[in-house]
């Protein structure tokens, strides 16, 4: 059923996006494609744990309209499963000179409970090269949360570039069912150094990141004897095609 | 490779030995073909004519008419466009505006009634066919005698050849619009700037730029380019060979997609002679800088048995092309100190209105500069006949560096009318056709003169000088961030043609809104810059627009059709910044069919 669901919206986007007129003369508008993974990387934490954390999307569209996938994971090494896996797919559209409104669905799917969610939110560039995503959610139980990211590019050279980042989490009531509480309930953030290697293609990085669970999502984690805080040692790649 | 070199160098040699012993065959055939260009420090696939990138040199005659036939042996589309040529529009190779293109295997054949003279270039207006190497030059012979005298010629034709495909690099821009841009400022310039003017002076620069979400370092999109001459990179070192004594006439095309190049010969004064196919009154310069898309020609007198550096540095010095000009052959000329330092742009680039500027409708017109403009209007009411406005306008606010602009409204205006336009002649003072302070002002190399637009003069006015019948205002915009290039804001997909009537003359007026400098260039008819000349004014087929700054240029609307207007960067053309003017009225246009 829920395969069902997701080849009929799959297949809805696909039809938006057949209107769009393809590249060819130069009185069309032209379509554009790409591919980046900010973070694909391996990550080893103060206790020893290993993951594998990746998070990158891809778009295809024209100035106008663009489709979009953004995908998470965090797959666990040690016990051989997926702590967090999530695909997004939305339909982007410039609503300013520097920010894209966009909408569309979530699926998240790691081991463990499922859940469908409606997003809508916004991305683009801040003031003082800012890059932010922030999105909101509302989940197929009825609950509403909202996620904020924001990165920095600083250049230690041309080539070697510091990247602080942030994640927020925050939820507008609790959905026990996938361990989150209500207010902010997660948190990360990275550093990461990063030198690139082929043009902007291969960045290979080496950096920290910081997680942490907060209020009763942390007391969620505690009760099933997870941690509610790590830090990890992060080695990988950042990648653009 | 040695091999490869006395290759190079004998077929350097037959060019010229057919450059000095021209036939006049009016009909040509020509093939687009891929083909490999190598520099010598990488290859390629590209695209080019009879086998090769560059092209040959095309030798028309005034007064013949040149029969082409075009073979396109790719697996795409093509077109050529003949860049500057006076000629039917269905002639003018403008696939979508001019005819359909040229499919694969088809052949098309071009009929010119070839009615000017002077140094032009050829080149496809198909997709990145251009940045990938399908470009050529032309040479027009002129019917009467010309007023230089030379004693040989070469053709030197400067591009930015990239190891990527323009397909690729649009899609990189796209995805990253400083993905090519190596020259950003870094944690290294940040401590050099504290140490030089103090932590909060610094901050607050950088504050400044970040609010508006733009590079001071934005001057060349793509970079990572080798500087060809002639289809040569700086190691395969492209040689002229010259006598002492002998006046060598260059004439310098800019084939590049995106670089703006700064050429001198150490030790030779060059004596600027044409730009844009049209001759102008001599200029002895040191320097020149070479929009995309311009030609000109220069007359050298190389006096020592010495080899001679031919010089092109790119604009935001981030590559270059070198040849030399030699007695005798397998010479090297010395390789001059490059200019390493990068210029900057400034907040005058940038419109000076740089707090509540958006990137794509920050306005030089509702600053200062907008009063300025106004103001030129009024005491030059007859347009080209007084002082231009353009050099007016801009002349007077780079006199006044630093000047308060919210006084500028106040200024008697009666004096301005009065002044000595003598005096704007170009002398040590700023260069009028850059905002004031601009990072990009030129400066030569050699501390000597750098030639401005504010030089040319018509060696002989091609029109009779006359009112415009009504001026037409052309914003320059963009938005960097999304890299996306407009006009009026309006991309050309969603753009009305502009409409002229034939017969008259209108006046172009460019605002350059973004930080980028564009050469805009008009098809199948003249562009006459404004320089404050009057019927003197240059006549042009590419006029470029720095950044903060209004430039004027008028035309006669004296080819009726339909013609292609647009920014001559491959990438901006290709994002919108593009027009198609349509010609109404007129000699009705005969239906030419491919073939007949």
């Amino acid at each position: 059923m829920k395969r069902h669901d997701l080849m009929m919206k799959g297949g809805f986007v696909a039809m938006v996006m057949a209107v769009v007129p393809g590249t060819g003369q130069a009185a069309e508008g032209r379509t554009y494609y790409g591919f980046q993974a900010e973070q694909f990387e391996y990550r080893l934490g103060d206790e020893n744990e290993k993951r594998l954390v990746w998070d990158a999307d891809a778009f295809w569209g024209t100035d106008e309209l663009k489709l979009r996938w953004q995908g998470e994971g965090e797959r666990d090494l040690d016990a051989d499963i997926n702590e967090g896996l999530e695909n997004r797919l939305v339909l982007q559209t410039p609503i300013s000179d520097f920010f894209d409104a966009k909408a569309g669905v979530r699926l998240d799917t790691p081991t463990g409970t499922d859940r469908w969610y409606g997003t809508v939110g916004i991305m683009g560039l801040a003031p003082q090269w800012i890059e932010v995503d922030a999105d909101l959610f509302v989940s197929e139980t009825g609950d509403g949360s909202a996620r904020l990211d924001l990165e920095y590019e600083g250049l230690i050279t041309n080539r070697v570039i510091l990247t602080p980042s942030i994640e927020l989490n925050a939820a507008f009531s609790e959905d026990r069912e996938i361990e989150v509480g209500t207010g902010i309930s997660s948190a990360e953030i990275g550093l990461r150094l990063s030198y690139d290697l082929i043009d902007r293609s291969v960045a290979p990085y080496i950096g920290v990141s910081y997680e942490r669970k907060f209020g009763d999502t942390a007391d969620f984690a505690k009760e099933d004897g997870e941690d509610f805080e790590a830090t990890y040692i992060v080695t990988g790649l950042r990648l653009m095609f | 490779m040695k091999k490869r070199i006395v290759l190079r160098a004998l077929l350097g040699a037959l060019g010229t030995v057919m450059l000095s012993a021209p036939s006049f065959a009016a009909t040509y055939d020509l093939t687009v073909d891929y083909v490999e260009i190598d520099t010598g420090t990488m290859k390629t696939r590209g695209i080019g004519y009879n086998g090769s990138s560059p092209g040959p040199t095309l030798r028309f005659k005034e007064g013949e008419e040149v029969v082409i036939n075009v073979t396109n042996n790719l697996e795409e589309a093509t077109s050529i466009h003949w860049h500057g040529l006076i000629l039917p529009y269905q002639m003018d190779g403008v696939p979508g505006i001019s005819f359909p293109g040229i499919e694969p295997g088809e052949t098309f054949t071009y009929r010119i009634p070839v009615s000017q003279s002077g140094t032009y270039w050829f080149h496809s207006h198909s997709g990145f066919q251009e940045p990938d190497g399908a470009y050529g030059s032309i040479i027009i012979e002129p019917q009467k005698r010309e007023p230089f005298k030379f004693d040989r010629e070469y053709v030197v034709v400067l591009k930015d050849k990239h190891p990527h495909s323009g397909e690729r690099i649009l899609r990189n821009l796209k995805m990253m619009p400083d993905y090519y841009n190596r020259n950003q400022r870094s944690l290294g310039d940040f401590i050099m700037d504290v140490r030089k003017n103090g932590l909060g002076a610094t901050l607050s620069e950088r504050a400044d730029w970040g609010a508006m979400r733009m590079m001071p370092t934005d001057i060349e999109d793509v970079q990572g380019f080798v500087g060809l001459i002639n289809g040569m990179s700086p190691d395969q070192n492209w040689t002229g060979l010259f006598h002492p004594e002998e006046r060598v006439r260059l004439r310098f095309i800019n084939a590049s997609a995106m670089t703006y190049f700064d050429v001198r010969i150490p030790g030779l004064e060059m004596t600027v002679v044409q730009a844009d196919g049209n001759n102008v009154q001599p200029v002895k310069v040191d320097e020149f800088r070479i929009a995309v898309a311009e030609t000109y020609d220069v007359i050298v007198q190389p006096k020592d048995d010495k080899a001679y550096a031919i010089m092109a540095e790119s604009m935001g010095r981030s590559g270059y092309g070198f040849g030399t000009l030699a007695p005798h052959e397998g010479m090297r000329a010395e390789m001059p100190e490059l200019r390493k330092e990068a210029p900057l742009l400034t907040m005058a680039d940038m419109g000076m209105n740089h707090r509540d500027m958006g990137h794509g409708d920050m306005g030089s017109g509702e600053t200062g500069k907008g009063d300025m403009a106004g103001m030129d209007h009024g005491a030059a009411p007859s347009g080209n006949s007084a002082m231009g406005n353009a050099a007016m306008d801009h002349g007077s606010a780079g006199s006044m560096p630093g000047m308060d602009h919210s006084g500028m409204a106040g200024m008697d205006h009666s004096n301005m009318a009065g002044m000595d336009h003598s005096a704007m002649a170009m002398g040590n003072r700023a260069d009028p056709f850059y905002a004031a302070g601009s990072g990009l002002t030129p400066k030569a190399a050699n501390g000597g003169k750098f030639l401005s637009y504010a030089d040319l003069k018509a060696q002989k006015p091609l029109y009779a000088d006359r009112p415009a019948t009504r001026e037409i205002e052309l914003r320059l915009t963009g938005n960097m961030e999304r890299y996306s290039w407009s006009i009026n804001g309006v991309k050309y997909e969603d753009a009305e043609p502009i409409r002229l009537k034939y017969g008259e003359r209108v006046r172009f007026k460019f605002v350059n809104e973004t930080m980028m400098s564009h050469p805009m260039h008009l098809h199948g008819m003249w562009s006459i810059l404004d320089t404050g000349q009057g019927k003197w004014n240059p006549v042009k087929h590419t006029i470029n627009i720095n950044p903060g700054t209004t430039v004027y240029s008028e035309t006669e609307v004296d080819e009726p059709g339909q013609w292609a207007f647009h920014c001559h960067l491959s990438y901006h053309m290709a994002t919108g910044m593009f027009r198609k003017v349509v010609v109404e009225g007129g000699p009705a246009v005969a239906t030419l069919k491919n073939g007949n």
